[in-house]
């Protein structure tokens, strides 16, 4: 499998299916775009069979439901079946709401293989309010037991924040209780409704610290029980994160109305071309769309990725966050220690407010 | 199977080791091999780990499955032992098998 630009095209493992972009919760860190592509638009379910279809012939071995609320779609049901009978392991990314156990049973009988529930805090008040929902937290829990009782496998998935990560050994605490056998420690990304309202989410540096020492901690005590999974945060980051493990080298996203991109930020780059599912196959679209070659290997990279002996193993970090930070997409990661922007990324990191959060609406 | 000397926690021998629900092997024609998908994440398998996880069915005991393997492979039943214990207790630790 080449990445690094040469004649062979690697085959993607992950497709991320945006069914809808709808969702009840506002969550201000929401990795959706500022642009949400309403109802009208989305696929149906014949074509995101043909979709995962395609998607199993190019080498795809995981579908990820997940939205917006995947449940928000009457016909989720259907989706997963289809999903599960192209050969798909198929994984349900949901808020929990909208989801009775009715529903849940649905998804079982249809070939569900994992749930992933997301929780905003493990105080359910300041949860609530996260999310700008009243009554999200009681919902989650009660998913997740419905969840244990089909013994369908559980991670429960936490996105941390300034406001949050100080609870950082309660909500694992709170995960285990939820019966998950994993949980993701997911640090907000700053795009779209996150840069948005970074200010209000960013972390302060001692915070950070705590928080991985913590996770550490959590790890030896917790070994065997629930598996963590953990990153730091980007902007305190040394090196830029491999985003989405190579642009057009593992992964491919395909919004509710069938555009396919290489990560769920990409429509943030201006001029890049996107090519639709309802236009053209998986296949064609992953080989030839001009947005997939546009950063594929490492031909496309500046100094100093250009001759950096990590080239093939961080991909000069992320391409939308060159974008958001700097206005030039094919520019090294400012995350990356290595970057002459790096103390950019350091003066953003203390600029810090206390203010409402901008909930993600449509 | 694993090179690694480390010594795992013994498996009961009448343990009936089975993948749990969420993780499956599959072949996959485009990937060229078997994978073992689980939750997030995809773990290539080379063909002796596919014949290990293929037998860790539910049915037969972990000392069965020990001595199948070191018949089918003609390898001294000790070694064999050592080996699937280490990448059994690996997969557990995981939460890829039940024990």
């Amino acid at each position: 499998m080449a990445s690094n630009g040469s004649s062979t095209l690697s085959r993607p493992l992950g497709l991320l299916a945006e069914l809808t972009h709808r969702c009840p919760l506002g969550c201000p860190y929401c990795s959706n775009p500022l642009a949400l592509e309403p109802k009208e638009q989305e696929l149906d379910v014949a074509t995101w069979g043909r979709v995962f279809d395609e998607a199993v012939a190019l080498g795809v071995l995981q579908v990820h439901l997940s939205g917006g609320e995947p449940a928000a779609r009457r016909d989720l049901a259907e989706i997963t079946a289809a999903a599960r009978l192209s050969g798909l392991y198929t994984n349900l990314i949901t808020s929990g709401i909208g989801l009775t156990a009715k529903r849940l049973a649905e998804l079982y009988e249809a070939g569900i293989d994992h749930v992933q529930v997301s929780i905003q805090d493990s105080d359910p008040k300041s949860a609530d309010h996260i999310a700008g929902y009243d009554g999200a937290f009681t919902r989650k829990c009660e998913l997740a037991n419905e969840a244990v009782r089909l013994k369908l496998p559980l991670t429960v998935n936490a996105v941390m924040h300034r406001a949050n990560i100080e609870h950082i050994g309660e909500m694992v605490d709170l995960a285990l209780l939820m019966g998950a056998g994993r949980v993701e420690i997911a640090h907000v990304q700053y795009y779209g409704w996150g840069l948005k309202n970074r200010a209000m989410l960013m972390p302060e540096r001692a915070q950070v610290e705590r928080a991985i020492a913590t996770v550490e901690a959590l790890r030896k005590r917790y070994q065997g029980r629930i598996v963590i999974d953990a990153v730091v945060p980007d902007y305190y980051a040394r090196y830029p994160k491999p985003c989405v493990g190579g642009w057009g080298r593992r992964s491919l996203n395909v919004t509710p109305s069938g555009r396919v991109l290489p990560c769920h930020a990409a429509e943030s780059i201006p001029g890049l071309e996107f090519w639709s599912v309802r236009e053209r196959s998986l296949a064609d679209i992953w080989e030839h769309s001009p947005a997939f070659n546009a950063f594929r290997g490492t031909s496309w990279m500046k100094e100093p990725c250009a001759s950096c002996a990590r080239r093939e193993q961080d991909f000069g970090g992320c391409r939308c966050q060159a974008f958001a930070l700097l206005g030039d997409a094919a520019a090294t990661d400012p995350v990356c220690h290595l970057s002459p922007d790096r103390a950019q990324v350091s003066a953003l990191a203390l600029v810090q407010e206390d203010a409402p959060y901008s909930y993600r609406r449509m | 199977m694993s090179e690694q000397s480390t010594i795992a926690t013994p498996i009961a021998p009448d343990a009936r080791p089975r993948l749990p629900h969420g993780v499956r092997l599959v072949h996959s024609e485009a990937q060229g091999g078997w994978v073992l998908l689980a939750p997030e994440r995809v773990f290539k398998a080379d063909a002796i780990a596919a014949d290990i996880v293929k037998r860790c069915t539910g049915e037969s005991t972990f000392a069965a499955i020990v001595d199948d393997l070191a018949q089918a492979y003609s390898a001294p039943r000790e070694r064999v032992l050592a080996d699937v214990t280490v990448m059994l207790r690996g997969l557990a630790d995981k939460k890829l098998l039940d024990l």
